[in-house]
C-alpha cells in the first residue's frame, strides 16, 4: 500500500461561488470522504481557511522568525486536502477523479516517500 | 561467425523488450531488469559466434539474465529480502514461461504509456524498454541532445517507480482510454520516422520500423481490438508507399504522380487483408477509417482509377471521430475530386491552419488547377516558409516553376 497526498488547487482572488453551489460541493466532498472511509482508504483530510492568513515561522541566523502571509507569493495555494492509502497510481487517480469532481477545483496527486522503517 | 553477429543484433531487435519486460515483473526494477538483459546478451555476443545460436535464443537470454541479477542480488547484501522473494518468484513462474511472456510485454507497453507521464516521455520510454533502442538512437531521431534524453528516460523510470505507476494491463473499463494512449505513442514514433523536420535518416527509418514492429506485436496479443488492428493496417499502407515518395532527385512525389510500380505489394496485401479482418467487426474507430482510405487508394492501379466518392466518405465518417482542421483540410484534396475545385477550396478557406504548411501547399494546387496561377505562387511561397525539409521543399520550388512565371509590367522579366 501507498500514501498519496490529494490536494485542491485553489486559485486567489477568484470570484467566490454562488452560495448553492458552494453548498452542493460541501456535501459531495462529505459523501466522497464517507466513500473513502468505507473503502477503508481515508487517511485524513480537510479544507483550508484561505492562504492570506498563514502565518510563516522560520530560522534566520539561529533566531526563529514569524512573519504574517503565505510562504510563496503565487498565485494558487492548496485549498484542502487528503491523504489516502490505495494499491497504486491508478487507484490513487481514480479517487482524484472522484474528488475533483466532488470539489470543482483541480486535484493534485502526489506520493508520499516510502518510511524507511517499514 | 558474421552470419551469428547479425543473429544476435536480430534476436536483440526481436526479444529484448520480451527478455526486459517478463525480468520487471520478476524483480519489479526496471533499471535492474534492463541491466540484466543487456549483460546477457554481452555474453551472448561473445558465446553465440563460437558456439551458435541456443535452440530457443529468447529463453536463454531471460535464464542468463535472470541469473545474472540473482547474482548481482546476493553480493548486494542490502537487499537480502527483495532477493529472496525474487528467487521465490524465479521458482515459480518457470514453467508456464511462454504464455507469461506475452501478458508481460503488455503489461510493459501500458506502464510505459501510462497517462501520468509526459508524451514525449512515454514515446522515449517504449523505443527504450520495449524496442532496445539505446538512448543515443532516440536522441538522435528525435533530434534533442543525448544528455536531454537520458534525463527524460531517467526522470520517467523514476516516476513509475516513485509514483506507484502499476505494472500490469488495465481493468476493461479503464481500457479504451488507457489503449487510446499506447496507439497514439505507436503512430507518433511512425509519424516520427516520416516526419517533416530535419534528422538521421537512418534512425528515422529505425522508428516506422519499430513502430510496425510494436503495432504487429499489439495486434498479436490483442487480437480482438478492432483500433490496435487498424493503426498496424494504416501504418503498414502508409509504408508500402515509400518507395515511390522521393523521386530520384530528392524532392517528394504526390501520390497522384506516384510511379505506383514501386509501392510495395507484400505490405499493401498484407495491410488491406487487416483491413478487411477489423471492418468486419463494424466497430469502426478513427484509425480503422484512416486504414481504409489509405486502401482505397493502393488499390487503384492509377491515380485516375481512385474511388474518390468512396474516400470522400470515409473522410466524413473520420470527421466524426476526430474535427480536427488537419482531417478537414485533407477531405479537402477529395471533394475536390468529387465536387470539384472550387467547392473543395471554399471549405479551407476558414480553416485556422496558417502556420500548417500544407495548408498552403493543398491551396496552392487547388489555385493552379482553377489557373489562378499567381496566387497559386504566392500560397507555394508561404509553404515555402513553412517547412525545413528538403523534400517538400524541393517539391514545392518545383511545383511554384511549373507554373510558368505570368509576365506582367511589375514581375520579374
Amino acid at each position: 500500500m501507498k500514501q498519496y497526498l490529494l490536494s485542491v488547487a485553489m486559485i486567489d482572488g477568484a470570484p467566490p461561488r454562488p452560495p448553492d453551489e458552494a453548498q452542493r460541493a460541501f456535501e459531495q466532498v462529505d459523501e466522497l470522504n464517507a466513500e473513502l472511509q468505507a473503502a477503508g482508504a481515508w487517511v485524513f483530510g480537510g479544507g483550508l481557511q484561505p492562504a492570506s492568513i498563514a502565518t510563516v515561522v522560520r530560522e534566520e541566523g539561529g533566531e526563529v522568525v514569524v512573519t504574517d502571509g503565505p510562504f510563496t507569493e503565487s498565485k494558487e495555494h492548496v485549498g484542502g486536502f487528503w491523504v489516502i492509502e490505495v494499491d497504486d497510481l491508478d487507484a490513487a487517480l481514480a479517487w482524484a477523479a472522484k474528488a475533483t469532481k466532488a470539489c470543482g477545483e483541480p486535484v493534485e496527486v502526489r506520493p508520499f516517500q516510502e518510511n524507511p522503517g517499514g | 561467425m558474421q552470419e551469428t553477429a547479425r543473429s544476435v543484433e536480430a534476436v536483440f531487435r526481436q526479444e529484448y523488450g520480451r527478455a526486459v519486460s517478463v525480468l520487471v515483473r520478476a524483480f519489479g526494477d526496471i533499471d535492474l531488469a534492463e541491466e540484466g538483459v543487456q549483460e546477457a546478451f554481452a555474453v551472448a555476443a561473445e558465446r553465440w559466434p563460437a558456439d551458435g545460436l541456443p535452440p530457443s535464443p529468447a529463453g536463454w537470454i531471460i535464464t542468463t539474465a535472470r541469473r545474472k541479477i540473482l547474482d548481482r542480488l546476493r553480493r548486494e547484501a542490502s537487499r537480502e529480502g527483495r532477493q529472496a522473494q525474487s528467487a521465490l518468484l524465479y521458482e515459480r513462474e518457470e514453467p508456464d514461461q511462454d504464455l507469461a511472456v506475452q501478458d508481460d510485454r503488455l503489461r510493459l507497453i501500458f506502464t510505459c504509456c501510462h497517462p501520468a507521464l509526459a508524451p514525449p516521455a512515454r514515446i522515449a520510454l517504449t523505443l527504450r524498454l520495449l524496442g532496445g533502442l539505446t538512448t543515443g538512437e532516440i536522441a538522435r531521431a528525435f533530434v534533442v541532445p543525448e544528455a536531454t534524453m537520458a534525463q527524460r528516460i531517467s526522470r520517467a523510470k523514476s516516476k513509475i517507480r516513485d509514483a506507484g505507476i502499476p505494472y500490469r494491463v488495465p481493468s476493461s473499463a479503464e481500457l479504451p482510454d488507457r489503449l487510446r494512449s499506447v496507439l497514439s505513442v505507436v503512430y507518433l514514433v511512425f509519424n516520427e520516422g516520416f516526419a517533416a523536420t530535419a534528422g538521421d535518416r537512418l534512425a528515422r527509418e529505425e522508428l516506422t520500423a519499430e513502430a510496425i514492429r510494436l503495432g504487429r506485436v499489439l495486434a498479436a496479443l490483442m487480437p480482438d481490438e478492432p483500433e490496435v488492428l487498424g493503426l498496424l493496417a494504416l501504418m503498414l499502407l502508409i509504408e508500402a508507399r515509400r518507395p515511390a515518395r522521393t523521386g530520384a532527385d530528392g524532392a517528394l512525389v504526390p501520390l497522384p504522380e506516384q510511379n505506383r510500380s514501386l509501392w510495395d505489394s507484400g505490405l499493401i496485401a498484407e495491410g488491406q487483408g487487416v483491413v478487411r479482418r477489423c471492418l468486419r467487426r463494424n466497430a469502426p474507430g478513427p484509425y480503422q477509417v484512416q486504414a481504409a482510405i489509405n486502401a482505397v487508394h493502393t488499390d487503384a492501379p492509377s491515380a485516375d482509377a481512385t474511388d474518390w466518392r468512396q474516400i470522400l466518405a470515409l473522410y466524413d465518417q473520420l470527421t466524426v471521430f476526430d474535427r480536427s482542421p488537419v482531417v478537414e483540410l485533407n477531405r479537402a484534396v477529395a471533394l475536390a475530386e468529387v465536387d470539384g475545385v472550387n467547392t473543395a477550396l471554399a471549405s479551407i478557406d476558414a480553416l485556422p491552419l496558417d502556420s500548417y504548411y500544407l495548408l498552403h501547399a493543398v491551396r496552392a494546387d487547388f489555385l493552379r488547377r482553377l489557373g489562378r496561377v499567381e496566387q497559386a505562387a504566392a500560397e507555394y511561397g508561404a509553404a515555402l516558409e513553412l517547412t525545413d525539409n528538403e523534400a517538400e521543399r524541393a517539391f514545392l520550388r518545383k511545383a511554384r516553376t511549373g507554373l510558368g512565371a505570368p509576365v506582367t509590367d511589375s514581375g520579374p522579366t
